[in-house]
């Protein structure tokens, strides 16, 4: 069904290479994230996929069909936007029913589908009203509700979330997850919050510069990444990265160790610093911790609330088995 | 407070004051016209009936029935007509392909248009005259058709350009993700959304096609002749008529007045358009 696999796919713009050729294959069924910081080219990737823009190079296999030269509406495969791109002259039932219209179904149909869709993302009560007449929630709900009309192998999301506010963007996301769970369709999602990326994703495609830095699970990037710019840019707080002589000590030219795998002790730790800031969430107590012969500020992750304060002098003890370790080149050791 | 509440009593009295003052001095002159237009050429230029005169409509029973005047109004709207259909016929797929796949050249490309009017246009009449004349076409519709066009193009594909770039190109993206290929955008999404922008262009071009002088008196002698020509022919060796000439330019600008009238809220909503998002 949507199994979808880029081979050997580059972008170029003029003179200027935003994707080097890639290889990169999704599972029919998985929930794909593309994450990266921003120009990392990843809705670059995505654009290729849907063929809002073509490839300098390679091929894209959708179903195991070559769509490089197919346009979008002919590929299967339906898109929701960042900034929702409903029509907006159409109403709510219109919007839905687009895509059906342009493949010429019965009227009938199209309203059996839309109504179907409708009661599914609850916008019932909606479809005579206009997207200007929506809320931000509701205006994404008529963004999918139009993809999933039409059946399609595949959904592309391009940072369906970024538009909505903190609290609705934690029941959105829930929403397509459930979405997925229900219709097993294969999704690409970009995003550029690597929370977004941990909590929805099978399989998480991290970007830079156009280049693939690592392709896995959640837990495997989490566990092992496979470089510097993986160890930094997934987990949050980010992982603290020491070098110089403690590292060399480890036979590293950089250490890493996460700020939840350090533990605030009575006394007698490995190291002993004092507390610059200290941010208490309730649930957690975010420390960051100046320790004399580091460079840089440690950030420590504690669980439930600790009485320090700004400061206060504090043992850390990290756990040496969670230490990642990293070569001269940037790439993972052992 | 007080100086709020104060500085907000002056502008209510000021503004429309102003507004009032600036449209009667506008519309005085036209006013002026149309009074004369019912005066005979005779009171026409005497003091003691500026405003107390007998009305008559003389002057326009002489148009109508020795001027011809229906003729000249007929190649007007005939012409005009036809010239914005053209003008926006070629200006929406110019401005579309500019607006959504602009290239580095899209720019200068509209500088260049726009430069264009910038030409005196004195400086290229005895080529063009020359040019109609030896290609059999001076004095005919079709040429004063593809005079107007040529002349407004390059307006109208920059206000066009500048209504279609506030529509977000995701729409026209989705668009095509839902199955619509490039005249489908025009027709589904382009005319629809810039529906106001399109109307205000074409009102505008009509209105700068049936007020073009300059070419239609130049490039035509009976055949194609529009009311502009018919006003021009009202210069008499023996001095101004000032009745009759009124009555033949109120006539001409008449309908344009009316139709302006009329589209006044699509105009000001054309002009204003852009919230689209």
């Amino acid at each position: 069904m949507g199994r979808i696999v880029l081979q050997k796919v580059s972008k170029k713009f003029g003179e200027i290479e935003i994707i080097p050729p890639l290889d990169l294959t999704i599972e029919d069924g998985e929930f794909a994230v593309f994450v990266g910081p921003s120009g990392c080219g990843k809705s670059t990737l995505l654009r290729l996929i849907a063929g809002l823009e073509d490839n300098t190079s390679g091929d894209i296999i959708i179903d195991g069909n070559t769509v490089t030269q197919v346009p979008p509406s002919k590929r299967g495969l339906a898109m929701v936007f960042q900034s929702y791109a409903l029509y907006p002259h159409m109403t709510v039932r219109k919007n839905i029913g687009f895509p059906l219209r342009m493949e010429k179904m019965d009227q009938a149909e199209i309203d059996v589908k839309v109504n179907t869709a409708a009661t599914s993302l609850n916008l019932t009560d909606y479809l005579d009203r206009k997207p200007g007449q929506l809320s931000g929630g509701q205006r994404q709900r008529v963004a999918i509700g139009r993809a999933i009309v039409r059946e399609p192998l595949a959904f592309l999301f391009d940072e369906p979330l970024s538009n909505l506010d903190a609290a609705l963007r934690v029941g959105m996301r829930m929403e397509i997850l459930e979405l997925h769970n229900k219709l097993k369709t294969t999704m690409i999602y970009v995003t550029h919050d690597q929370v977004e990326a941990m909590t929805m994703a099978d399989k998480i495609v991290v970007l830079q510069a156009g280049v693939i830095e690592q392709v896995g699970s959640p837990l495997e990037l989490y566990r092992a990444p496979r470089n510097l710019f993986v160890a930094g840019f997934i987990g949050s707080p980010k992982m603290n990265l020491i070098t110089g002589p403690l590292a060399a000590k480890h036979g590293a030219t950089t250490i890493g160790i996460r700020p939840e795998h350090i533990d605030v002790v009575a006394s007698g730790g490995t190291w002993e610093g004092t507390v610059s800031v200290s941010e208490h969430l309730g649930s957690d107590t975010f420390l960051h911790v100046k320790v004399a012969g580091f460079e840089q500020v440690l950030t420590v992750r504690s669980i439930g609330d600790i009485a320090v304060k700004h400061g206060d002098k504090v043992s850390l003890s990290p756990r040496l088995g969670e230490l990642h370790k990293f070569g001269a080149d940037g790439l993972r050791i052992g | 407070m007080a100086i709020v509440a104060q500085h907000t009593k002056f502008s209510k009295v000021a503004w429309p004051v102003l507004a009032w003052a600036v449209g009667l001095l506008f519309f005085f002159p036209i006013f002026f016209m149309v009074m004369t237009s019912f005066k005979t050429d005779a009171d026409a230029v005497k003091p003691e009936f500026l405003f107390r005169f007998t009305p008559t409509l003389e002057n326009y029973t002489n148009m109508t029935n020795n001027y011809d005047y229906w003729r000249f109004a007929t190649n007007s709207v005939i012409t005009s007509v036809t010239a914005t259909l053209f003008t926006l016929f070629v200006a929406v797929p110019c401005a579309y392909a500019m607006a959504f796949n602009p290239s580095r050249g899209t720019k200068d490309i509209l500088m260049w248009m726009l430069s264009t009017k910038m030409l005196p246009a004195a400086a290229v009449l005895y080529p063009m005259i020359f040019m109609a004349k030896s290609l059999g076409i001076y004095d005919t519709k079709f040429l004063i058709v593809m005079v107007l066009s040529l002349i407004n193009l390059p307006i109208a594909v920059w206000m066009l350009f500048t209504y279609f770039k506030d529509i977000p190109k995701d729409i026209i993206e989705a668009g095509q993700m839902d199955g619509l290929n490039t005249w489908g955008e025009v027709r589904e999404i382009l005319i629809p959304l810039a529906w106001g922008g399109i109307a205000s262009t074409a009102l505008l071009v009509f209105i700068f096609c049936w007020n073009e002088a300059y070419w239609t008196v130049r490039l035509t002698t009976i055949d194609a002749a529009t009311l502009s020509k018919l006003i021009e022919g009202n210069r008499a060796p023996e001095g101004l008529f000032f009745g009759r000439l009124s009555a033949v330019s109120t006539a001409a600008v008449g309908p344009i007045v009316v139709l302006g009238w009329f589209c006044q809220k699509q105009l000001v909503q054309g002009l204003t358009f852009g919230a689209v998002k």
